[in-house]
């Protein structure tokens, strides 16, 4: 019983940490996502969005991050795929003409990590 | 891993006035207590486990002699280590506390809720102190409001800033580098976010420096600037100063030459321009309590804004 018990401890435990670092849901090529959430902190992008796992990433500014890989669309805009990501994060203006978020100059390679690290967000 | 700006310790001097109080008092301090311990608690661990004498007597004199030799050999051995520890002290505090030459470089530094103004003369900035390596550097002090205490925390020793009280506080890098100080006195809300940068550069950069934050904020080069002159003129210009345009406001941080700077909201945000922007538009999620309130610009007038800024070099 105790140890029935145990083993199905363990069993959740198991699941749950896979749960905490697991491949992207929607794969990004050329993208690293501990690069990617490194890359989250230093730009700022906390300072307007609350990002799950970047620390001080606690912004009301602009929407939540949190389950980004499930979420449908992006900036309302267009659907939630990679290559759209990556083109939001590098060039914002570029899917939304007038959106608030600013061009902070990040190359394809960086946002490519960015999208990675989003796409861990479940 | 803590970023560049925060991983500085005490015990690791980079400054002339820490590096002696750390070499010459605190390590032989520490190293004394820490023999005196280690030889205490062996003699108690030794008075605990031997194994007694089957009958003892109390009242032999040969054992009173050699009770009154050990406890007087101990007194002694403290009186002088005691002593040894308060002449270098006397010596340390000497040294440290000897009055700057006349070549020394005065910079006022006024605490702020929750910031800190920086003037050498007439050049004002905020929350970074430059100075020369190898010179020494009067650190006058301060306080626009409640008492705050100026901790460059590598360099030298901390001292309060008191309302109408000046107190001056020496340092003198000895090797270049940008290190982290911290209020060290509780101030209020945002006490703990009210940090500030030395950078301690060679003297011909410093000098350059210097005569850069002499100059007044150029005029904006673009229509995207010059638009965010003008958002900034009607919407930052009664708290901030830019030289060389009409915002002349005093209650916030002098930003003339704002871009040039490492952080923003005193060592809080690196200074990028998403931090900007997002610190323009909600400061209060931020640092919630700060003087400053949210703006809530519209989208170009944030892009602009946020542009103008970057120009003031």
């Amino acid at each position: 019983m105790t140890m029935a018990r145990g083993v199905a401890l363990l069993a959740v435990a198991g699941v749950l940490l896979g749960c905490q670092d697991h491949a992207p849901a929607r794969p990004v090529p050329g993208g690293d996502p501990s690069a990617g959430k490194q890359l989250l902190a230093e730009r700022g992008c906390g300072s307007c969005h609350t990002i799950p796992g970047v620390s001080g990433a606690n912004g009301l500014v602009g929407p939540p991050l949190d389950h980004f890989a499930r979420r449908t669309y992006i900036a309302g805009e267009v659907i939630n795929n990679a290559d759209f990501l990556v083109r939001w994060i590098e060039v914002p203006q570029a899917i939304e003409p007038g959106t608030a978020m600013p061009n902070l100059g990040i190359t394809e390679g960086q946002a490519r990590s960015m999208a990675a690290y989003l796409y861990t967000l479940h | 891993m803590s970023p560049w700006w925060q991983a500085h310790s005490a015990l690791h001097p980079n400054g002339a006035q820490l590096s002696l109080i750390i070499d010459r008092l605190w390590s032989p301090m520490f190293a004394a207590a820490a023999a005196i311990f280690a030889l205490v608690a062996g003699a108690l661990g030794w008075a605990l486990l031997r194994r007694r004498a089957a009958a003892e007597a109390p009242d032999d004199p040969g054992r009173e002699r050699g009770m009154r030799w050990t406890v007087s050999l101990a007194t002694a051995c403290t009186v002088a280590v005691l002593l040894v520890l308060l002449g270098l002290d006397i010596s340390v505090s000497r040294a440290t506390t000897a009055a700057p030459g006349r070549d020394a470089l005065r910079v006022v530094v006024t605490g702020h809720q929750w910031w800190w103004e920086i003037r050498y003369g007439g050049v004002v900035t905020a929350n970074e102190i430059h100075v020369p390596v190898g010179r020494t550097v009067v650190l006058e002090l301060r306080s626009n409001d409640v008492i705050h205490s100026v901790w460059p925390i590598s360099l030298s020793p901390k001292l309060d800033e008191i309302p109408g009280k000046n107190n001056s506080l020496s340092l003198r890098a000895e090797r270049p580098g940008v290190f982290r100080g911290q209020c060290a006195e509780y101030c209020g809300h945002q006490h703990a976010k009210m940090a500030f940068l030395v950078v301690a550069e060679a003297p011909g950069s410093f000098e350059r420096w210097l005569q850069g934050q002499r100059e007044l904020a150029a005029p904006p080069a673009d229509d995207l600037a010059r638009h965010g002159q003008q958002v900034f003129l009607s919407s930052c210009a009664a708290c901030h100063t830019v030289a060389g345009t009409p915002a002349s406001g005093r209650a916030g941080p002098d930003l003339t030459h704002l871009a040039g700077r490492a952080t923003i909201a005193a060592g809080t945000l690196a200074n990028t321009r998403g931090n900007l922007a997002g610190w323009i538009l909600d400061p209060q999620t931020i640092k919630p309590g700060a003087y400053m309130p949210p703006i809530p610009l519209a989208p170009a007038d944030l892009h602009a804004v946020v542009a103008y800024l970057e120009t003031l070099r």
